[in-house]
């Protein structure tokens, strides 16, 4: 049994740090009560600071009996720079999960498992979990340029098959992943269901593709959230023409049943105010570093 | 002599401003309210409030001067005195009871009760009770809004373990996310929530019973005997018209928890943001709609309409909230629904559609029912839409709690002592009524403390046989 009073005030610790890429960091926090909860699938909300934001971070992987989970962050806005300029022995002030419902894991023979950028590492459980679950794993990996490529070694402990795609060619096949995906998926007819994460603009890419092959898409949709647990619907998706919450009923969904075009422009709300909030916190990092010197 | 008023912000200075509208009553003139008190020989004013507060006898306190007597008599029944004394509807409760009312206007229960409370913590009144017993059982209190609040301060005042679990990162539920700091402050409601876990209660925030660890977990391995569920109706209504997934358009939940909970009127000293139009519509008739709409003209809206589908006189809000609405300049777009929003070439808001109604017969909640009027269809240019049309529970628990008996409506079954279908578990407040009032919410988690309380005594004489003092087990058969 947990010892409640440690969770009073609880904050979070981050006990190791890597950097995968130059903005993309890798955490090792300690947060026992997700950790014993955690399933493929399921995603985190944290706030780093007292002034900060909730923002939804998939759980790459969980350690139950040491009580850590660990997540993997691309740096783009002034949150996630933040988290990323973090480091161990500093703390997290909120950490809430696990949210959202675990990926459904059967043994349906073959699949594929389609990473863009930072989706890599929230595809990493699920490949896992499938190849665990007596799957045949196919993994394609896709990032802008080499350096971006993250968890490659990871992903071959557990696939069959690992294809790195870069859009510029510095490493791996020269192209986008679905590139990748049609040349896999006429190799191997035996594939039935592709696990597609990444961007919005990639999901909706792959999803196209395998439709009209017969083949089923799952897809993670990230979305705006602000709880994450169901009341307020700021994560809402249409699905089969349907109202869906994406934090309480996904975050993932058959990619057919997705209108994308709708959450890709949603998605955009806030590009200003999020553009204002990273210009001005780059700005206080200069003045406070031209301060010290 | 004539009710006495309040003083207030001036309409033009607070609607750019997150300060509290009403200052309340100075101790003039609130001995000059409680010196309008009848003291009836039974008094009504009681039987109105939920929580049966002893109205006449905290009144008649206030006229001795005697403020620490007033108070403690308004804490015996109600632990956040603050709190009710601000957002009740006592216009619809107390207040409409008050025999002075039935010729003249009735006595302003609530401003005094504010009063009291205000005063309590400028002369630092407040002392903990005295707990006559203590009890080994713990006790596990789901959502820490008003009934979780009120349930785990009885509880505790009865000596039992209390920890309360909230999947926010911050206590308050409806008082915290939802209900604007214009009408309830910060540190007033920092303080309530305080004086709780002075008593002894424990809060776990970031803990969302039902993932992060189920029901029959907290009385398994967590080790709890009896479990109080009070997550309220926090799932938020959409109308379902087309254009809702638009950018610029928010449930009143959202709208309010980026504003209240993530402060984001303060963006970008804090980081949560939010966008409002020139232009606001917000739909609905009740106190979130009223909460949205005032809050959209503090972030800088210059028209902000409330479009509600039946009369004034059929709203559900507050009178005093409907009343400082329009005199901060909301204009009420009454006898009219939206039938869909239209976007503009950016995907974001740039109108609603509505169509004006009319009043028919009476529908099953006594309510005349509003109908359409065909071809009445005229577009209102706005760049926001807040939907405020209605909350119900948040499926978590009941989804991963077997044997919990739940309505078609989503809510909690519960009988009159709150105790639901299954053995320990007992549940109030909105999870259990739909969307109602903070003073339901708490005269809820109060019955449900001393049913809860009723339980664990119960087992424990069942339990306890030869350790009872002996003469003590006859009187209880």
């Amino acid at each position: 049994m947990l010892a409640r009073g440690d969770l009073l005030e609880a904050r979070f610790p981050i006990l190791a740090k890597w950097l995968l890429a130059p903005t993309v960091a890798k955490f090792v926090i300690e947060a026992p009560l997700v950790a014993r909860k955690h399933r493929a699938g399921n995603f985190v909300i944290i706030r780093i600071n007292d002034t900060g934001e909730r923002i939804p971070l998939t759980v790459v992987e969980s350690d139950s009996a040491g009580g850590t989970i660990t997540l993997i962050v691309q740096a783009v806005g002034k949150t996630t720079k933040a988290l990323c300029a973090m480091e161990a022995g500093q703390a997290i002030r909120d950490v809430v999960g696990p949210l959202g419902n675990p990926t459904p894991i059967e043994r349906v023979g073959a699949v594929a498992c389609v990473g863009g950028g930072v989706g890599t590492a929230e595809l990493l459980p699920i490949a896992r979990a499938l190849r665990e679950a007596g799957n045949d794993v196919h993994t394609i990996i896709g990032a802008r340029t080499g350096e971006l490529v993250i968890l490659e070694d990871e992903m071959r402990a557990c696939s069959s098959s690992v294809t790195v795609t870069t859009d510029d060619g510095s490493y791996g096949r020269r192209g986008l992943v679905t590139d990748a995906l049609s040349a896999l998926l006429a190799e191997h007819p035996e594939i039935t269901v592709v696990y597609a994460i990444g961007p919005l603009v990639m999901m909706k890419a792959v999803t196209g593709l395998v439709e009209p092959l017969g083949r089923k898409s799952v897809v993670s949709l990230n979305t705006i959230m602000v709880d994450g647990t169901g009341m307020c619907g700021g994560c809402r998706v249409t699905v089969n023409g349907e109202m869906k919450f994406a934090c309480v009923d996904g975050p993932e969904f058959e990619g057919s049943g997705v209108d994308f075009d709708e959450l890709i422009a949603r998605n955009r709300t806030y590009v200003d105010l999020e553009r204002i909030a990273d210009e001005r916190a780059a700005c206080q990092l200069t003045t406070a570093q031209g301060a010290a010197r | 002599m004539p009710r006495q008023r309040a003083s207030e912000q001036a309409p033009e200075e607070r609607n750019h401003n997150f300060l509290e509208v009403s200052f309340g009553f100075d101790e003039a003139r609130a001995l000059v309210e409680a010196s309008r008190c009848l003291e009836c020989k039974d008094p009504a004013c009681i039987k109105g409030c939920p929580v049966n507060i002893n109205i006449r006898g905290f009144v008649e306190r206030v006229v001795e001067q005697d403020y620490l007597g007033a108070i403690n008599t308004i804490r015996e029944a109600n632990a956040l005195p603050g709190i009710c004394g601000r957002v009740c509807p006592q216009e619809s409760q107390c207040e409409i009871m008050c025999s002075l009312g039935k010729k003249y206007t009735p006595i302003a229960i609530g401003k005094l009760e504010r009063f009291l409370a205000d005063y309590e913590i400028r002369h630092d009144l407040f002392r903990l009770p005295d707990v006559i017993e203590r009890h080994d059982e713990k006790v596990a209190i789901v959502g820490s809004g008003p009934s979780g609040l009120t349930c785990a301060a009885e509880l505790a005042k009865r000596g039992y373990g209390v920890t309360i679990f909230e999947a926010l990162h911050a206590p308050g539920g409806v008082l915290r996310y939802g209900i604007p700091e214009f009408r309830l402050p910060r540190d007033i409601l920092d303080l309530e929530i305080d004086r709780v876990k002075a008593l002894g209660v424990e809060i776990v925030t970031n803990f969302v019973v039902g993932r992060t660890a189920t029901i029959d977990e907290l009385f398994g391995e967590w080790g709890f005997s009896s479990i109080y569920l009070a997550t309220g109706a926090g799932t938020p209504h959409f109308m379902g018209i087309p254009g809702e997934s638009l950018s610029g358009v928010y449930s009143a939940n959202e709208f309010l928890s980026r504003v209240n909970l993530m402060k984001a009127y303060q963006f970008p000293e804090y980081d949560t943001p939010i966008k409002i139009g020139r232009q606001v519509a917000v739909i609905g008739g009740g106190n979130t709609a009223m909460d949205a709409v005032r809050t959209a003209l503090r972030l800088g809206a210059e028209t902000a309409y409330l479009i509600y589908r039946r009369s004034r006189d059929e709203m559900p809000a507050r009178h005093e909230e409907i009343h400082h609405a329009e005199e901060e300049g909301v204009q009420f777009v009454l006898l009219t629904n939206p039938t869909r929003i239209l976007a503009d070439d950016r995907n974001w808001v740039r109108g609603i559609e509505c169509q004006r109604m009319a009043l028919g017969e009476p529908d099953a909640s006594g309510r005349r029912k509003p109908v359409p009027m065909p071809g009445s269809e005229f577009v209102l240019e706005v760049q926001t839409v807040i939907e405020a049309i209605g909350q119900s529970p948040n499926p978590i628990i009941q989804a991963t709690t077997p044997g919990l008996e739940v309505s078609k409506r989503g809510t909690v079954v519960t009988d009159e002592k709150k105790e639901t279908s299954r053995v320990a578990i007992f549940a109030g407040g909105d999870l259990a009524r739909g969307g109602a009032t903070v003073i339901l919410a708490m005269r809820d988690g109060k019955v449900a403390a001393e049913s809860i309380a009723q339980f664990l005594g119960a087992k424990r004489g069942a339990a306890g046989n030869g350790d009872a003092a002996p003469e003590a087990a006859p009187a209880g058969v």
